[in-house]
């Protein structure tokens, strides 16, 4: 289809937003044929300065998640089979 | 929220397109991220975070139904790293 710039441009903002959004309402999201994002809520606990070894304070807190749908996992990891190449992890 | 969500949304954010030309530009969004994620390049949305295929060697695995040992084959994966903005955003909407 024809596109402009800035129609397109336009378009990743709406889309993006849109899921931010969703995601702070704490909405699940799932797009077919992409995948879906779920926020994961974790617990406040004492961790530590991996630097200074100081004990630290984390407060609870919430981090999106994503995990990509069957159809574009599998895309992915088809795509690598076509390469020879050494793999780092 | 599904992609008809996001098509309203799209709908909504131009003057004078059809439904169908929002579900066809959401699409061609979603398109091209895949087919750049295909080719193992990362994908870099500003304020939201990176899609990124890394690529894992082989390792030992087990089932974890039977505990039966499986050589886990090398592929690769997608991750999503979120942007600072993101997870700032996330946790400012605190209760």
């Amino acid at each position: 289809m024809k596109l402009s710039k800035g129609k397109a441009q336009v378009t990743v903002n709406t889309v993006f937003d849109a899921l931010r959004d969703a995601m702070i309402r704490e909405e699940r999201i799932e797009i077919r044929g992409f995948g879906s994002f779920e926020v994961r809520h974790y617990d406040s606990y004492e961790g530590r300065n991996p630097r200074t070894g100081d004990p630290v304070h984390v407060a609870p807190k919430k981090l999106p998640f994503f995990k990509a749908g069957k159809e574009l996992r599998e895309r992915i990891n088809a795509a690598s089979r076509l390469e020879d190449e050494s793999f780092g992890s | 929220m599904t992609k008809a969500d996001l098509i309203n949304r799209v709908y909504g954010a131009f003057e004078g397109i059809s439904r169908k030309e929002a579900a066809e530009l959401v699409e061609t969004v979603f398109d091209a991220i895949k087919e750049t994620l295909e080719r193992g390049e990362k994908v870099k949305i500003s304020g939201f975070g990176n899609f990124v295929v890394r690529r894992k060697r082989e390792r030992p695995g087990r089932n974890p139904q039977t505990g039966q040992e499986i050589t886990i084959t090398a592929r690769r994966v997608l991750t999503f790293k979120p942007s600072q903005m993101l997870k700032t955003g996330l946790n400012a909407a605190d209760d």
